[in-house]
């Protein structure tokens, strides 16, 4: 029965429901966990990769660009950070996308976008999918990690109907349910960065799939205030950083070899 | 030309005046036009130059930061409208007909707690300054701005400061540009002021 209203976009089912849109966002179900938390001095990023293997190129990701490998977790404006969640091939249409309307405010008004005007603008692009004929939506989920002078840090996440919200701390992608619940009893108010950081790695290590962490599946960035100069600094962290970092809190895969030698 | 118009920042505060003349060719067709738009709450432009396009671009200039400020909840900021307004009149200035206008604004920033102004003329040239001023009077007023301006001054003493600037203007310039209106505006928004 359903066949009838989903296999065109914008139909309305008897229901009321759009088909396309429910699949959309079953589909980023299904990808990738993205993790964002709001802290009082800056705003943290977390994303599970999926794309793994041995023989896959990591050469690039190691040096240049911003860091990152380039999968989950973008730089859309020096002064905001994305993580998304979904078909990726999507996901760079709208980095794409978003990184222009930056550049664009940038242009019209010499002022860096404001992180909600930025997802405003993404969404009503989202939106525009679920209304015209012959069209798909996008199968995204983004996480706006961003500061601007109106309202300091923030936190925002879109879906596939356009929709966006602002929040403390939030999670697309699979297993958000999990982590949600669990940022919900873990989060303060008052949270810092630093504990932030290691409240997003804790998080990630219990809703993946996996049973250790590491570089090779974790994509990682902090949005903080540059001390001197008073800027937004985005650091998409590299991958000999993120292990540096799971190193730090304790939470790095152990090496099995050495443990097999000391035995 | 004989417009004249002035800006001076002071602590937490900007204050725009303007002469209210309006003449055509060597009549005084007026004495009580207002040369200062409000744009927003904390947002203040002083027009003068090449009649009716003065008044075309301010308006023009009016609607389109209050459209920005229906669309996204909060106004621009003054450097974000001054530099919307630059790019406006700098893209008209490649066109056959191009606006003539001369600009102050001034506003105070309610993110970042200061006051600022931007002095911007018909070539689409802008520059954030301290004090500023437009026209004959400039000739005159800005050296006496470069000797009394001070960013620290209260509003009591800023306002001294322009009245020094207006009186030497009426008492050097051929033509006295007559009265003036004053504007101020800080963080409690906008309000005129007699001097």
């Amino acid at each position: 029965m359903a066949r009838r209203y989903d296999s065109r976009t914008t139909i309305f089912s008897p229901e009321g429901k759009l088909y396309q849109i429910e699949y959309a966002m079953e589909a980023i179900s299904h990808a990738g966990t993205v993790l964002g938390l709001l802290a009082k001095d800056g705003v943290v990023l977390a994303a599970e990769k999926k794309v793994t293997g041995k023989l896959l190129d990591l050469s690039a990701t190691k040096e240049g660009g911003y860091g990152g490998s380039g999968e989950k977790i973008f730089l859309l404006s020096s002064n905001v950070i994305g993580g998304l969640a979904g078909l990726t091939a999507d996901a760079n249409s709208v980095v794409n996308y978003a990184r222009t309307a930056a550049q664009q405010h940038l242009l019209a008004y010499n002022e860096e976008i404001p992180v909600e005007l930025l997802a405003q603008r993404l969404c009503d692009m989202k939106q525009g999918y679920t209304q015209f004929g012959g069209l798909r939506p996008f199968g995204v989920s983004l996480l706006y990690a961003g500061y601007d002078p109106h309202y300091q840090f923030q936190l925002y996440r879109s879906d596939p109907s356009g929709n966006y919200s602002g929040w403390k701390a939030t999670c697309i992608g699979a297993n958000n349910g999990t982590a949600q619940s669990l940022l919900k009893q873990e989060y303060k108010d008052d949270i810092e960065v630093k504990d932030a950081i290691g409240l997003a790695l804790r998080t990630m290590s219990k809703t993946m799939d996996s049973t250790t962490l590491g570089s090779e599946k974790l994509e990682f960035a902090v949005l903080t205030l540059d001390p001197v100069t008073k800027q937004p600094k985005a650091k998409i962290y590299r991958p000999a950083e993120i292990d540096a970092l799971l190193e730090k809190e304790g939470l790095a895969k152990k090496d099995e070899d050495t443990e097999m030698k000391a035995a | 030309m004989a417009e004249t118009s002035f800006g001076i920042t002071g602590k937490g505060y900007v204050i725009i005046a303007s002469d209210t003349t309006s003449a055509r060719s060597i009549i005084k067709m007026k004495t009580d036009e207002d040369k200062i738009k409000t744009l927003s709450p904390h947002l203040l432009m002083s027009y003068s130059g090449e009649p009716g396009d003065t008044v075309q671009f301010a308006e023009y200039v009016e609607r389109n930061i209050r459209l920005y400020q229906i669309r996204n909840l909060y106004a621009l900021r003054p450097s974000a409208a001054a530099s919307w307004i630059r790019r406006a009149l700098a893209t008209s200035l490649r066109t056959r007909k191009a606006y003539a206008v001369n600009l102050l604004v001034g506003g105070y920033d309610t993110a970042s707690h200061d006051p600022h102004l931007y002095w911007i003329d018909y070539f689409g040239t802008m520059t954030e300054v301290p004090f500023a001023a437009h026209g004959y009077g400039a000739y005159f007023a800005l050296s006496l701005l470069d000797r009394y301006h001070d960013p620290e001054a209260t509003l009591e003493e800023g306002l001294a400061t322009l009245k020094r600037c207006i009186n030497e203007v009426a008492q050097r310039l051929v033509i006295d540009p007559g009265k003036y209106k004053v504007k101020v505006v800080d963080k409690d928004g906008i309000r005129e002021v007699e001097v």
